[in-house]
């Protein structure tokens, strides 16, 4: 099993859900975050008084998906989130050790 | 801590002893007043005209649209927390509200025991008034003519009270972020003491200094802005800057506050400035009028000034603009017409645009920017006044020209070099006692936690 974290613009999370699911992805985790890579921060300007603000908004998604899936949901991400400019954001990917449903203790690939 | 909160519980203690008494004395008073009135009616004029006329000569109108004006104004001191909280990072948001809100409480009951008399009782050397409407002693119901002949007293008293309010904390957006909570409520009570009320006397009161020179201010642009805005330059000159100033990005953490904040304001800006008449009819209207005016004609001048310099359209400098216009306007709203208004409000907008940017040079930490808007604002408006003021509008005013236009410069200097040299004194006084700033541990914690233990928003 594995986990596929990606950092993608905020506004994508709907689309890459809904590719996601169509590849029959049954679960998916995002969180909002802030943070800086290459695309740098953006100036902000109150009462004539400009701010640069270096971290960027981001979201954060995280699958837990069978080995074999994993190719199959890097391609649906990128397919979905590529815009080819600075900023589209980063894909990671980990080992999972266990995966254990609460309701029933499952455990392993029954659990995704 | 215990000794502040035995004193005011001692404070509320007398002040209830004292009502009963001045119960007791205020039925004496009614009796001897209608005693010298009937006498002198009857020494004066035939017995029957003076049943024509009755003794009270209150307008139910009149009694009405002020007591709607008290309110609206009421409402600008919660308003102005929210524009100030919306300007400030989120872990002070609390604190800075307080500081607008608690004065409703603190300005609220030394109003009535000592302030109201100090500013509107009866004359001393045209500087103070005395102390003889102490504990509001003497303040009925009956109109007071020398004030407002239409309206019981106490009427006047209260929509005076709700400009003494807002007035300090105004101040308090120069200092954000870094006062101690103690010493804020004892600086608000020494500076009304000795800065609001001795204004307040000199342009309003009977015998005050200025009145008597002719200097007009309708609504309070020397009283109120410029003294709010002086003294603030006083209080960043004592306290300096933020932790952090200049290093760290200190952005508004809430606009939506800051918006909703401007709209109250404006909206009891109509009660603040149309209430000064004193009188529903006329002269109300045309202050209602040419306070909307200048406020629309700011907000235009200040958001295309950024636009132009800066390259955005902010929604703060829209917010900004519009204060600026209803300070700029404030002085002059009785005496000037709706086009005079648009030129007053341009110019409001622009010259406070122009103060904003210039701090920044000059690098003081005028959080807020309260010496930029309110004391720019409040000058310009001053002097406006005496440019464009007419009797067309209000014959008891004046017009325009370069005799008024030195009354008024006479009468803002004064404001100006009287406010900023008591307040500097008196900060630093309190600053020897108790310290004006919170430590820098409770700074970096923010105000919301150190001074009141809460915080703001919990999600």
């Amino acid at each position: 099993m594995k986990k596929v974290s990606a950092i993608i613009k905020p506004y994508m999370v709907e689309d890459v859900k809904n590719a996601l699911k169509a590849i029959d992805v049954n679960g998916l985790t995002k969180s909002n975050v802030e943070g800086f890579g290459k695309q740098g921060g953006h100036k902000e300007i109150y009462r004539s008084k400009e701010y640069c603000v270096q971290f960027v908004v981001k979201a954060k998604i995280e699958v837990i998906v069978q080995d074999e899936m994993v190719d199959k949901v890097i391609d649906v991400i990128i397919k979905t989130t590529r815009s080819g400019e600075i900023g589209d954001g980063k894909i990671f990917v980990y080992p999972v050790e266990r995966v254990i449903r609460i309701r029933t203790g499952e455990e392993g690939d029954k659990a995704i | 801590m215990k000794k502040v909160l035995f004193t005011m519980l001692f404070c509320f203690i007398s002040l209830f002893a004292f009502n009963i008494i001045q119960a007791e004395d205020l039925t004496g008073i009614q009796e001897e007043n209608a005693v010298v009135e009937t006498t002198s009616a009857a020494s004066v004029a035939e017995p029957t005209e003076a049943v024509v006329t009755p003794a009270s000569t209150i307008d139910t109108g009149d009694t009405a649209f002020m007591l709607v004006c008290s309110a609206l104004v009421m409402l600008m001191t919660p308003g102005l927390a929210l524009f100030y909280g919306g300007m400030v990072r989120r872990k002070n948001v609390l604190g800075t509200m307080m500081q607008s809100f608690v004065a409703l409480g603190v300005v609220t009951i030394a109003w009535v025991i000592y302030g109201y008399s100090l500013a509107f009782g009866p004359d001393i050397g045209h500087l103070i008034g005395s102390l003889k409407w102490a504990f509001l002693n003497g303040v009925g119901l009956d109109p007071n003519p020398d004030y407002s002949a239409t309206i019981p007293h106490q009427l006047f008293m209260i929509f005076q009270m709700m400009f003494a309010v807002l007035t300090p904390a105004l101040i308090t957006g120069a200092f954000a972020e870094r006062f101690k909570f103690k010493s804020y409520l004892i600086f608000l009570v020494v500076w009304l003491t000795f800065v609001y009320c001795p204004l307040a006397h000199w342009v309003w009161g009977v015998d005050g200094w200025i009145r008597n020179l002719g200097g007009l201010d309708f609504a309070g642009g020397l009283v109120v802005h410029i003294a709010s805005g002086t003294s603030a330059l006083a209080t960043i000159l004592v306290i300096g800057t933020r932790r952090g100033y200049k290093k760290e990005n200190m952005p508004p953490h809430s606009l939506p506050l800051t918006l909703l904040g401007t709209a109250l304001l404006w909206f009891g800006w109509f009660g603040f400035n149309a209430g000064s008449a004193l009188s529903a009819g006329q002269l109300s209207a045309s202050a209602f009028v040419v306070t909307h005016i200048a406020a629309g004609a700011a907000v235009l001048a200040w958001m295309c000034a950024e636009w132009l310099i800066r390259g955005k359209a902010t929604v703060l400098g829209a917010l900004s603009g519009a204060v600026a216009g209803l300070v700029a306007i404030t002085p002059g709203s009785g005496f000037v017409t709706p086009i005079s208004s648009v030129f007053i409000g341009i110019a409001g907008g622009l010259v406070c645009f122009f103060a904003v940017n210039m701090k920044e040079k000059l690098g003081y930490d005028d959080s807020l920017d309260v010496v930029g808007v309110h004391g720019v604002g409040g000058m310009v408006g001053a002097l406006l006044t005496g440019v464009f003021a007419t009797t067309l509008v209000n014959s008891a005013g004046a017009n325009g020209s370069f005799a008024l236009l030195k009354i008024q410069m006479i009468s803002v200097v004064a404001a100006i070099v009287y406010s900023f040299i008591v307040s500097f004194i008196l900060l630093k006084i309190i600053d020897k006692m108790f310290g004006l700033r919170v430590t820098d541990k409770e700074e970096l914690q923010g105000l919301d936690l150190s001074q009141h233990g809460e915080s703001g928003y919990r999600f």
